[in-house]
């Protein structure tokens, strides 16, 4: 029964790839690929974000003294761009994940976390360094019913880079235990992503043409999503403007 | 000045509220558990059932671990952080004492040892009047519990090198491993769980967990032997703020570190004579950490 079905599956997958294969050919490569690009904003006043008491570990406090840190929860730029939000295909990609062969680097520096917020395909690779003379660990706390299973690794001063990836998409928060005051976020999507800058600015890049829904995520202000279209080798807009609770 | 326990209180229901769609998506139901009824168990030449455990889960461990194996049996509300540990929640399949690396699952051996030596300071006792069938079958059905053991392999055990005879020099480079890898962020100078980070730890569920603390005589929650020792920095306690050093430590290093452990204990060992004979300092927190 469930053979039979299994069959009917795996012709049907087969079709469909011939098929793809007869009616595209090789035309759907980079050339026809659009994006999506826009800005992220926040409409009313940014919340107040504390500043962080690192005296607990003098190495830390001692990176910012000129330059206190703060939390980053909600990070306004100009004209209240909203950084550190992750813009994601969250329907109508059918494509297979990526396999984009950069490699985004989470780094620890200065006691944060450098990027506060990074994105990445499904099984891409990604690198935790550090660049403090203090020890971390890096601890993301996915769960572990999704198929991301939970790790925790030292890394003192001068470590190699930890290299890994996730195997479903998630957002994990990230924290180091040693110095309670640093949390990060890992957002895994499947396929196309981006995270605005710290004007809110992004772009999309290697968008197949389609039809999609972008999903816009924020730590704080959670999702937004929107209806673009993409035409072949153009460039779509879509602005989010999420509201100050 | 908010008192600790609003502090345990907010930090509590904040978590709370952080862990609503997981733990929502987290429980199984009996249908989802049973399904894996056929897990087995193989530890040494016993071969466990998970279907032949039924009636010792129920009559040993249920009021604990719960009928569904996610830690909120009848007695789990009893059991309250940091004094004693909420019952572990099989269905996440993440467990402390592994031989295995960091983010892996267990060996069955590694569970059977678990069930066979209890945790010191929680209510989990030592199961070793158990048979060795009874505990095998266990083992098979904490396994049955977590969808994780149906797609994954057990992690390949982590190599452990014969154990050094210790020396005063061997005792000096394992504080030097102390000092560079700082584990006195939370164990302390003197390992004695007060150091700068020990206060603020949390386990991955957000409750508040305490470190280990080397000199009051207690045992180390996966096994007190030297071997044991090594396993637990070399792979973390999952689930815990205790990270893998695997990366970090060399195996020989490892050694050495073991045995400037020991030095802390309160229990009578070579290593604490030699430690006085040497007249040991604890490691300066305020010097800057050497590079590797």
């Amino acid at each position: 029964m469930s053979n039979r079905y299994n069959y009917a599956a795996v012709l049907s997958v087969v079709v469909l790839i011939a098929s793809a294969a007869l009616f595209l050919g090789p035309k759907v490569n980079a050339a026809g690929e659009g994006k999506i690009t826009g800005t992220v904003k926040l409409d009313g006043a940014a919340p107040h974000m504390k500043g962080i008491d690192m005296s607990k570990d003098p190495y830390c406090s001692k990176a910012h003294a000129t330059d206190p840190a703060h939390l980053e929860q909600v990070v306004v730029g100009a004209n209240g761009g909203l950084a550190n939000v992750v813009l994601y295909l969250s329907e109508g990609y059918s494509g297979n994940p990526t396999a984009s062969t950069a490699v985004p680097v989470f780094d620890q520096k200065n006691c944060m976390y450098t990027p506060h917020v990074l994105a990445m395909d499904v099984n891409q690779t990604f690198k935790v360094t550090t660049s403090d003379a203090t020890t971390h660990n890096i601890h993301p706390l996915p769960n572990p019913m999704t198929g991301n299973i939970p790790w925790n690794q030292s890394q003192p001063p001068g470590a190699a880079p930890v290299e890994k990836s996730w195997k479903a998409a998630e957002v994990i928060p990230v924290q180091c235990n040693i110095h309670p005051w640093m949390h990060g976020w890992f957002v895994v999507v499947k396929g196309p992503y981006a995270t605005t800058d710290g004007d809110g600015k992004y772009t999309i890049n290697n968008v197949p043409p389609g039809s999609y829904t972008v999903t816009a995520w924020q730590e704080t202000y959670n999702t937004m999503t929107q209806k673009v279209t993409v035409a072949s080798g153009a460039a779509a807009n879509a602005d989010f403007t999420f509201k100050a609770k | 000045m908010r008192t600790r326990l609003q502090n345990w209180t907010l930090l509590l229901s904040s978590a709370a509220l952080l862990a609503v769609p997981s733990v929502s998506s987290a429980q199984l139901s009996t249908f989802d558990i049973e399904k894996r009824i056929g897990a087995e168990s193989h530890v040494g030449n016993v071969t466990g059932h998970a279907k032949d455990a039924e009636p010792a889960y129920r009559r040993y461990c249920v009021g604990c671990h719960g009928p569904l194996g996610d830690g909120n049996g009848e007695n789990a509300p009893y059991m309250q952080p940091p004094m004693y540990q909420q019952p572990r929640n099989f269905q996440l399949g993440v467990f402390k004492c592994r031989s295995t690396p960091t983010g892996t699952l267990p060996t069955d051996q590694d569970l059977y040892d678990s069930i066979t030596r209890g945790f010191d300071r929680s209510n989990m006792p030592q199961w070793n009047t158990l048979s060795k069938q009874e505990r095998a079958d266990l083992v098979a059905w904490v396994k049955h519990f977590s969808p994780r053991w149906a797609g994954e392999k057990p992690g390949t055990p982590i190599t452990i090198p014969a154990e050094p005879e210790v020396t005063p020099e061997r005792i000096k480079a394992g504080r030097d491993v102390f000092a560079r890898v700082q584990c006195w962020k939370c164990h302390g100078v003197q390992g004695m769980a007060n150091g700068p980070s020990a206060s603020t730890l949390a386990d991955d569920l957000g409750r508040p967990i305490a470190p280990f603390n080397f000199t009051e005589g207690a045992r180390p929650k996966c096994g007190d032997t030297d071997k044991d020792i090594y396993r637990i920095f070399m792979t973390g306690l999952d689930g815990t703020p205790m990270p893998s050093y695997a990366d970090n430590i060399k195996p020989e290093e490892a050694w050495d570190l073991v045995f400037y452990l020991r030095t802390f204990m309160a229990q009578k060992s070579p290593e604490k004579e030699m430690a006085k004979k040497l007249d040991l300092k604890p490691v300066d927190p305020d010097a800057p950490a050497p590079q590797q």
